[in-house]
């Protein structure tokens, strides 16, 4: 038994209304014989039977509207095994189709000629207007400050909270990139009043330290400016589809460096107490943050050389956070095992840094810049920054110095394995 | 020797000929290539030293002998077609939308069409509304071809035959006023890949996005800018499709500020396409909205003043640039 | 020259065979209905039904080398041409084991390998394509045809009358077929075209030409063979004008309201597998039971491809870019 449905005569076609049958059960038909007419948005089309059968039942009335593929009638094949072929049948007529379009023509003139209503209204109202000045919308949203959105990575970044600040000096009193200033106090946040006291304590003891380092510990100083292209262009491409929070800077890529070139140079990674030094198992990266009211912390990051990058920035993010809001452990104050310094976008080229004791180095990162650089013995523009390192000559000497600083450097060239 | 001059169409003349005497694929096929030698002298002497069977001359057929070019790419030549400008290439966009564009695709990869298409494109002669479109987005709307613009002499010169070894069809676009432009004679090593975008002057403060014909006032209000002492960044796209987003993002996540220079009419342009993908992909480095300086929409006129009103110009670039630094316009 | 004084014998076997090709696209096209209105062949479907001897017919001129351009009508010139069955119903199906990947679907067929080159759904799209293959050829020093089968639509259009004067003018190796099967979709060819008669359009550009009766296989393959010997010498384009009919309408949608029931009956009489058949019949070379064996075999034939393309794959989507652009060279 062969289900026939109601056919798709086009890709336009949704449904089809049975406007007339040419057969009723019990009737036997052969391939080709024309058994209904379907009207369609185009108009009537004739409806033909692909085997040969008795139509057994039908299953849609005259007048019946339905969607494609709806069953319609079942039809009893002749030859059940073959459903798809004829029977010996000499060919009498070349073509099966007997095809009674005639008295079909008159019903249904307006086919597909005429243009639906809306499209006419749409071809007749077209009065389009050229350039005419796009003006822009107002604000609708007086109650916060409008910032860019260059701005308002910075902030965050910072930790300042921009929706307290006050107009800026872009358009209609936008908040712009030079608005945002690490010194902003007027985002006047109550927490700073509860960590003043404690991060004053912090402040001596530093300060003590800091003296005291520059007198007992022979510094020695390299220097070395790290081309940072390939660091830049890999990270663009890889935050060019992450939201801002997700996003990957330049810092973490110049930490995570740092850290993994470390693991592979102990000497630069421990503590001098006793006269004795007693290298670190693992770098727990000291992160000097500033505060803005002044004065710094030296949070530590525990185990940096084993962290993803993203990892690694959600922990930078989160300790500077902390770090300015209150919030910081114990651990993180005192375990570091070394000191990275990092002025950021507005700090100095280079940066010559005293050692933390009992810690044994200190790494500087300068402000990354463009200067002419010459790569392949030609010149061209390269973002470049320049690293220092600090370090106890008791310890380590230049020679391995510079081999760290060169490890760094080349870890810094292939930033997709730092992931 | 080494410091003569060349001038952008002695410089595709040169580059014509050499692919020819390189590869006997390849031949020139379009309307007053030969016997005039080119409506812009571009092919002028080349029909003596390859003959009318290399340098053909064609009846005004545009839809007729692209169509021929593609079917000579499919049967194992390398065809250069030159339409004579952008304007005429209209009658020829059925072969080129639905047959040079798709036929690799539609066959599942079977055909290739590596065929190379020239056209003069660009307004500043006064030859008014239908001598002077601008139409290189509609063809950079079209995936299955390569759009380029070459915009320096450099280019002209060694564009085509990279150009020439790629297996798709490659559009190449010579704004018409650019035909004399004179610089020292370049060497390859002038000319980056044909699919790179080239920072022709490098800047902090804003990005200066353009191609083709509008370089060199883009340069120049770059220049200007200096002297105001902002540092406004030239990016030349030279490939318009596929657009060399590398280049353009990490400009603008540098400056912050993005204006697009594009002679094309600003609805629907190129220009728009570029500000889209800078706020998908550069939204959070913004400082100041995308920019686009474009032609006004209007027919371009034939007298003129009214024609440089109608195009981008110099000043509009550098009042834009000045207005998105919150600087103030003296 | 009476063209009708056959100069190509033809044996009882190369007339079954001829009966053969054509009952095998008959009984193919009518299942592709079928098929259509189950929705397993989807977009738009042209049937080729009344038409076919002019297919069969002028494949048989050609050989392996040669080259063939067609329509959106063109499955009886894909089976006919040697495309096989499986892979013209698997790209109907839209599966990856398509004659095109499935990319293109009814009316984008191709196959590089038989040289069959779609598969063109933009009327008189092809030829100047077929113009460019046949100029590549020349060039090349082949003496390989091309063939361009076309309707009397095309004839309207710009591209035609461009085709036709290039090949003259450039004496190319290109065989037009045009078959004239009297409605261009709903246009009676009476109220569109000043001249009615194809082959005297193409006369009057000087090519050789003349109209058939489409429906006679024996006439259109020996014309198409002294054509094609011409072109073979380098004695210059041809064109073909065959009349025939199509038995149903323009697509599938289609209600016909633009001509006679009559008429269609009265073609249907003339049809040119009948004609054939009866010719067979009538000199006892055709059996009952040899004409149930060829059914059976060509019933057999569509089965199996239909299997096939049942049980094929659709392609992966994550392929959807493929064949946009090439692998380049370098």
């Amino acid at each position: 038994m062969k289900i026939l449905t109601m056919p798709s005569f086009g890709a336009d076609m949704a449904v089809g209304t049975i406007v007339k049958w040419n057969v009723k059960p019990g009737d036997p038909v052969s391939r080709g014989d024309i058994i209904a007419s379907i009207e369609t948005m185009k108009g009537l089309i004739d409806m033909e039977v692909f085997d040969d059968g008795i139509i057994v039942t039908l299953l849609a009335a005259e007048g019946d509207e339905l969607e494609i593929g709806r069953p319609i009638a079942e039809l009893q094949l002749k030859n059940e095994e073959d459903s798809n072929n004829s029977s010996v049948q000499i060919v009498e007529s070349d073509d099966a189709d007997s095809v009674d379009v005639g008295s079909n023509t008159v019903v249904n003139q307006e086919g597909a000629s005429n243009l639906p209503d809306s499209q006419n209204d749409v071809a007749k109202a077209s009065r389009v207007l050229t350039d005419v000045e796009v003006k822009s919308v107002g604000s609708l949203n007086t109650q916060r400050p409008k910032i860019s959105p260059a701005a308002r990575s910075k902030a965050e970044q910072l930790g300042i909270d921009w929706r307290k600040l006050s107009e800026g000096t872009g358009p209609d009193g936008a908040l712009l990139l030079d608005d945002i200033n690490i010194s902003d106090r007027e985002s006047a946040e109550p927490s700073l009043d509860r960590v003043k006291d404690s991060k004053d304590m912090m402040r001596d003891a530093i300060a003590a330290n800091v003296s005291r380092s520059n007198r007992e510990i022979p510094h020695y100083y390299l220097q070395l400016d790290m081309v940072l292209d390939n660091t830049l262009n890999w990270l663009s491409l890889h935050n060019a589809d992450l939201p801002p929070s997700k996003r990957i800077l330049s810092n973490a890529v110049i930490y995570s460096a740092i850290a993994r070139a470390l693991s592979e140079f102990p000497a630069f990674n421990g503590f001098y107490r006793d006269d004795h030094y007693q290298p670190s198992d693992s770098v727990h990266l000291g992160n000097a943050i500033s505060l803005r009211q002044g004065g710094l912390m030296v949070v530590a990051i525990h185990n940096a050389q084993r962290l993803g990058l993203a990892e690694l920035m959600e922990k930078i993010k989160d300790q500077v956070n902390r770090a300015r809001n209150g919030g910081l452990r114990m651990s993180e104050m005192q375990d570091a095992t070394v000191t990275v310094s990092n002025l950021g976008d507005r700090g100095s080229d280079t940066i010559q840094s005293i050692i933390f004791p009992p810690q044994v180095a200190i790494i500087g990162i300068g402000r990354p810049r463009t200067v002419p650089w010459v790569i392949d013995n030609k010149v061209t523009s390269a973002t470049i920054v320049s690293m220092s390192l600090a370090a106890d000559h008791r310890v380590s000497d230049g020679h391995s110095g510079a081999r760290l600083l060169n490890k760094i450097n080349t870890l810094l060239q292939t930033p997709e394995r730092l992931v | 020797m080494k410091n003569q001059n060349l001038t952008y169409r002695e410089a595709l003349k040169i580059a014509i000929g050499e692919a020819m005497r390189n590869d006997e694929r390849v031949f020139l096929m379009g309307e007053d290539v030969g016997n005039y030698g080119g409506c812009y002298a571009v092919s002028k002497g080349l029909s003596e030293e390859f003959g009318a069977d290399r340098i053909i001359d064609t009846p005004l057929s545009e839809s007729g002998f692209v169509g021929a070019g593609i079917g000579a790419a499919i049967g194992g030549m390398r065809p250069i077609i030159e339409v004579m400008t952008v304007n005429f290439s209209l009658l020829a966009l059925d072969q080129i939308v639905n047959n040079a564009a798709t036929l690799r695709h539609m066959s599942g990869n079977q055909i290739g069409v590596p065929l190379v298409i020239r056209m003069a494109t660009g307004a500043g002669k006064q030859l008014a509304a239908q001598h002077s479109h601008s139409l290189e987005n509609w063809y950079a709307h079209v995936p299955g071809i390569k759009v380029l613009a070459p915009a320096t002499v450099a280019d002209a010169r060694y564009m085509l035959s990279m150009a020439l070894k790629d297996p798709d069809p490659v559009i190449l676009f010579e704004h018409v006023m650019l035909y004399n432009d004179s610089a020292v004679t370049p060497k390859p090593e002038d000319c980056p890949d044909m699919h790179q975008a080239c920072v022709r002057k490098s800047g902090n403060d804003i990005s200066l996005i353009t191609y083709g014909g509008s370089l060199s006032k883009t340069l120049q209000a770059a220049s200007d800018l200096e002297e105001q002492g902002i540092s406004a960044e030239v990016v030349d796209l030279r490939c318009l499709r596929p657009l060399d987003t590398q280049t353009l993002f990490k400009s603008v996540n540098k400056t912050h500020r993005v204006i697009v220079v594009d002679e094309g009419w600003r609805t629907g342009s190129l220009a728009s396409e570029i500000c889209a993908l800078v706020a998908e992909h550069c939204f959070w480095s913004l400082d100041a909205p995308p920019s686009r300086i474009c032609s006004k929409e209007v027919p371009i006129p034939y007298p003129q003043h009214l024609e440089r009103a109608a195009t981008p110009q110099v000043a509009q670039v550098v009042v834009a640039a000045l207005t998105l630094l919150n600087r103030d316009v003296t | 020259m009476n063209i009708n004084d056959s100069k190509v014998h033809m044996d009882i076997a190369h007339l079954q065979f001829l009966f053969k090709q054509m009952l095998r696209i008959r009984r193919f096209e009518e299942k592709c209905a079928e098929l259509y209105t189950q929705e397993k062949i989807r977009g738009f479907l042209h049937l080729y039904i009344g038409e076919e001897a002019v297919a069969v017919g002028v494949m048989q001129a050609l050989k392996a080398e040669d080259a063939v351009f067609a329509t959106y009508r063109e499955h009886g010139h894909a089976l006919a041409r040697g495309l096989s069955m499986d892979k013209v119903m698997a790209e109907m199906f839209g599966k990856v084991t398509g004659s095109s990947r499935g990319r293109g679907g009814s009316m984008h067929i191709f196959d590089v390998e038989k040289r069959f080159y779609g598969g063109n759904a933009i009327v008189a799209g092809a030829l100047p394509l077929a113009v460019g293959l046949a100029l590549a050829n020349k060039m090349q020093k082949k003496n390989d045809v091309v063939v361009c089968f076309f309707g009397e639509g095309a004839v309207a259009e710009g591209e035609f009358h461009e085709s036709l004067n290039l090949a003259q003018l450039w004496q190319l190796p290109i065989l037009f077929v045009c078959e004239n099967n009297g409605y261009a979709m709903g246009t009676a060819l009476a109220i569109s075209e000043s001249e009615q008669h194809i082959f005297r359009k193409a006369q009057s550009y000087g090519l050789k030409s003349h109209a058939v009766d489409g429906m006679n296989v024996v006439e259109v393959e020996s014309a198409a063979t002294q054509y094609c010997q011409r072109i073979r010498k380098g004695d210059g384009p041809c064109l073909l004008e065959c009349n025939t009919y199509r038995f149903r309408g323009h697509s599938m949608f289609d209600t016909q309201l633009y001509r006679e029931s009559d008429e269609v009956e009265a073609w249907k009489r003339k049809g040119p597998i009948m004609k054939l058949q009866r010719w067979l019949e009538a000199n006892g070379k055709l059996s009952s039971a040899e004409l149930k064996q060829i059914e059976d075999q060509v019933a057999e034939e569509i089965n199996q491809s239909i299997a096939f393309a049942e049980r094929s794959e659709i392609e992966d989507i994550s392929d959807l870019y493929l064949g946009v652009y090439g692998e380049s060279a370098s």
